[in-house]
């Protein structure tokens, strides 16, 4: 038996011992798992699930031991995922922690910096935000102005942050601030680790069209944080944090085919029963034609994903490609809740209330919060100018 | 599913392109044309081919193949598709080869597929009618019973490189239902009248009047015909699906490099954010393209129960990139862009033809809406 065959037996070993009966098929999104952190209060089958996990070093099976994580091979990992995948099983423990600030901090971290963050990020006690956007730096991230001055072996920090997802119930965050003024402005940003505990950082949530959102602003006041938080050298962080969105972009192509799993299946039933058509074709055609339209639409998606991250995993770095797969991603997303809005037609139109549909309910609210794909973690123009710029060297424009 | 090339793979794509590159550029297209040469294509270039082993590519080992498998095929048919290649790989190596493969006797098998190996024989499917438009039984084509065998009596049209095929495989009524047959060209009964169509490859309108066959020219069993059809066609789209996404990305290339070089208003065509996003637009379309065409081909060698479905996936955004990459080409060239002397306007009438060949993207995603069963 292979190596990876034998593993696959071990993993699935370990997933009928351990595993709680309540989480088989309980997964929706990439996304839809233990976050962590000081605040979370875990229903016991989750924390239980955590902390086989854990000990059996499958928390972050990428990462190297000294750090916490399992050392195993992409191909190793693979095999894990694909049997959570086939039980649609959580993983274990989501997050910006490890999918974002960690991989940062192997690539520039200070080995002290890894010590104290990651194996912190793997045993769950820690929930990351990440501070980049401000009111007055959206698209054009690098004109940030929250400012960091120094002071001894400290920095102090005044400013804004929005769009910090959960930052209510994160423990630390990783921002980008202003550390000179003098230069051109992307040569002027640091990259840097806060404690959220740290007397004068607050947050506020943000409501958004959908009713609610995991939004928040996040103040800075007089905020003193150690410059041994900073990642990389001071006034370089412009690159940490380009290579950071990397990450991020790539995550959320993956995050958003896993939530276009099973769109056509789910159109089509609702398409039924909001045409009176029990079986064969829709009687609708221009209904028909367009969840058709989505289903291949989600189908191709889902294999360029997959393509990307094979290509990945042969040792290629995530590039410009993962602009693509938030263009696309994000495209579909809107298209599929539009989609769902149409086809449950006028019953489906509740904004709350027993009258309405839970499903039906839910489309509505998707469908809102959907509009904010196309804008957050680089607006699709952004991601266009990417493309145009890295990828087919069209000079002349804006970055 | 692997949706990258492996070391060998890769190869195969550079030395076609390196091929294809210093071969055949665009020119020997337009002066076939211009000279409206008899045969339409160069047999030297196609003995060139089979050297290099693609017309034996995916054929069996025991018929002189290297027995390699559709993937391969494909990446050999999206090089071609880069500068139009005019030899007749689809109508042979897809249609009359596959149909072999998939439901041809041994004898017919025998005698057929060495010969294409060996780039001495050229096959063709003669499957559509006028009025047919993308249903495969929606013929008219009977072929009666006699003592010897049957007796062929119809008109076939768009029959690719039917001008020169040494034999076809033709789609014919029976009592059994529709029955696939191989026909010699030479044989008496046959008429053939070559049809100049938009993007000037070859195809052929054939009459058959009367044609006498023995049993042994049938394919399968008379009854099979349409599954057996089906899954050649099937197959065929999702190799032209490959030359057509060879042909895009040539497109998009060439239009690439004319954003970088073109100035008006004393800047290149390619620093102006309008023409730049559009530009990006076609990358994205072309990436997630190629996906479906590797995952459909891939499907052929692996998932033999997903190629129907694959292939309208594949067909269909092979339709609509190639169109609106064309499209957008010949938009973005301005005014030369329309001119004979571009070759913009051979990748124009190309796209065209090649979208309305095995299902346009409307019948495609309308097939797989009745697959998925709605």
């Amino acid at each position: 038996m292979s190596d990876i065959q034998s593993f696959r037996e071990s993993v699935r070993a370990f997933i009928a011992e351990h595993a709680p009966k309540s989480l088989y098929g309980a997964r929706r999104g990439r996304f839809d798992g233990y976050w962590g952190g000081r605040k979370a209060q875990p229903e016991p089958d989750v924390k239980r699930w955590f902390e086989a996990a854990l000990e059996r070093r499958l928390i972050a099976p990428t990462w190297p031991q000294e750090f916490g994580g399992g050392g195993l091979s992409r191909d190793h990992v693979l095999v894990w995922e694909e049997e959570l995948t086939a039980l649609a099983l959580p993983p274990p423990l989501v997050g910006v922690g490890l999918t974002m600030i960690g991989p940062t901090l192997l690539d520039y971290g200070t080995e002290q910096q890894k010590r104290e963050h990651l194996p912190r990020i793997v045993r769950g006690e820690v929930r990351w935000a990440q501070g980049y956007s401000e009111p007055g730096a959206g698209s054009d991230l690098a004109s940030l102005s929250t400012r960091a001055v120094r002071e001894g072996d400290d920095f102090i920090i005044n400013g804004q942050k929005i769009w910090t997802t959960h930052a209510d119930k994160s423990d630390f965050i990783f921002a980008l601030v202003r550390t000179n003024t003098q230069v051109k402005k992307q040569l002027g940003i640091t990259f840097i680790l806060i404690d959220m505990e740290t007397p004068g950082v607050s947050t506020r949530p943000i409501d958004l069209i959908s009713g609610w959102s995991p939004f928040c602003e996040t103040f800075f006041d007089n905020v003193r944080v150690s410059a041994k938080n900073v990642v990389g050298n001071v006034d370089a962080g412009w690159t940490v944090a380009k290579a950071l969105l990397g990450y991020e972009r790539s995550m959320i192509g993956e995050a958003m085919s896993s939530e276009l799993d099973g769109a056509e299946r789910t159109l089509v039933a609702r398409a039924r029963q909001a045409l009176g058509a029990a079986a064969g074709p829709l009687p609708d055609p221009d209904l028909r034609r367009n969840i058709a339209e989505l289903a291949m639409d989600v189908e191709t998606f889902a294999f360029a994903v997959d393509r990307l991250r094979q290509t990945v995993q042969e040792g290629h770095k995530p590039g410009a490609e993962s602009s693509t797969l938030k263009v696309v991603g994000s495209d579909l997303k809107q298209r599929r809740w539009e989609l769902g809005v149409r086809v449950a037609g006028p019953d489906g139109l509740g904004w709350e209330g027993p009258s309405y549909d839970a499903a039906d309910l839910k489309t509505t609210r998707e469908w809102l919060r959907s509009r904010a794909n196309t804008i957050e973690g680089g607006t699709s123009e952004i991601q266009l100018n990417i493309i145009a710029k890295q990828v087919l060297g069209l000079g002349g424009g804006k970055p | 599913m692997k949706l990258t090339f492996d070391e060998q793979q890769e190869e195969l794509a550079r030395t076609a392109r390196a091929f294809v590159t210093s071969s055949t550029p665009i020119a020997r297209v337009r002066a076939l044309r211009d000279s409206r040469d008899a045969i339409g294509f160069s047999r030297e270039i196609w003995q060139q081919m089979a050297d290099l082993g693609w017309t034996g590519l995916c054929l069996p080992e025991q018929y002189s193949g290297l027995g390699l498998g559709f993937v391969e095929l494909c990446i050999v048919l999206e090089e071609a598709g880069r500068r139009l290649v005019p030899e007749p790989l689809i109508s042979t190596l897809l249609l009359g080869a596959q149909a072999l493969l998939l439901g041809g006797t041994p004898a017919q098998k025998a005698r057929f597929l060495p010969r294409v190996a060996a780039g001495t024989a050229v096959l063709g499917l003669a499957f559509q009618e006028r009025g047919s438009r993308y249903e495969l039984d929606r013929i008219e084509t009977v072929a009666e019973r006699t003592p010897q065998g049957f007796r062929l009596r119809g008109e076939k049209t768009n029959v690719l490189d039917g001008h020169v095929a040494d034999a076809w495989v033709v789609s014919a009524r029976t009592e059994q239902g529709l029955a696939l047959f191989l026909v010699d060209s030479s044989t008496p009964g046959v008429e053939i009248v070559r049809q100049q169509r938009i993007d000037s490859r070859n195809a052929a309108n054939i009459r058959l009047a009367g044609v006498e066959l023995t049993s042994d020219a049938l394919l399968g069993r008379p009854g099979q015909g349409l599954e057996l059809l089906g899954r050649v066609v099937d197959r065929a789209a999702i190799g032209l699906s490959a030359e057509m996404l060879g042909s895009a990305s040539q497109t998009f290339e060439d239009t690439l490099a004319y954003l970088k070089t073109r100035k008006q208003f004393d800047v290149t065509l390619g620093s102006f954010q309008a023409l730049q996003h559009r530009a990006a637009r076609l990358f994205i379309e072309l990436s997630l393209a190629r996906a479906a065409v590797l995952a459909a081909a891939r499907a052929v060698d692996e998932a033999p129960e997903q190629v129907a479905r694959m292939a309208s996936l594949a067909k269909a955004r092979a339709s609509d990139l190639f169109v609106h990459v064309a499209n957008e080409a010949v938009q973005m060239h301005g005014g030369i862009g329309v001119t004979d002397e571009c070759q913009l306007g051979f990748y124009l009438k190309r796209a065209r033809v090649a979208e309305l060949t095995f299902g346009d993207a409307a019948w495609h995603r309308r097939r797989w809406a009745e697959l998925a069963g709605y």
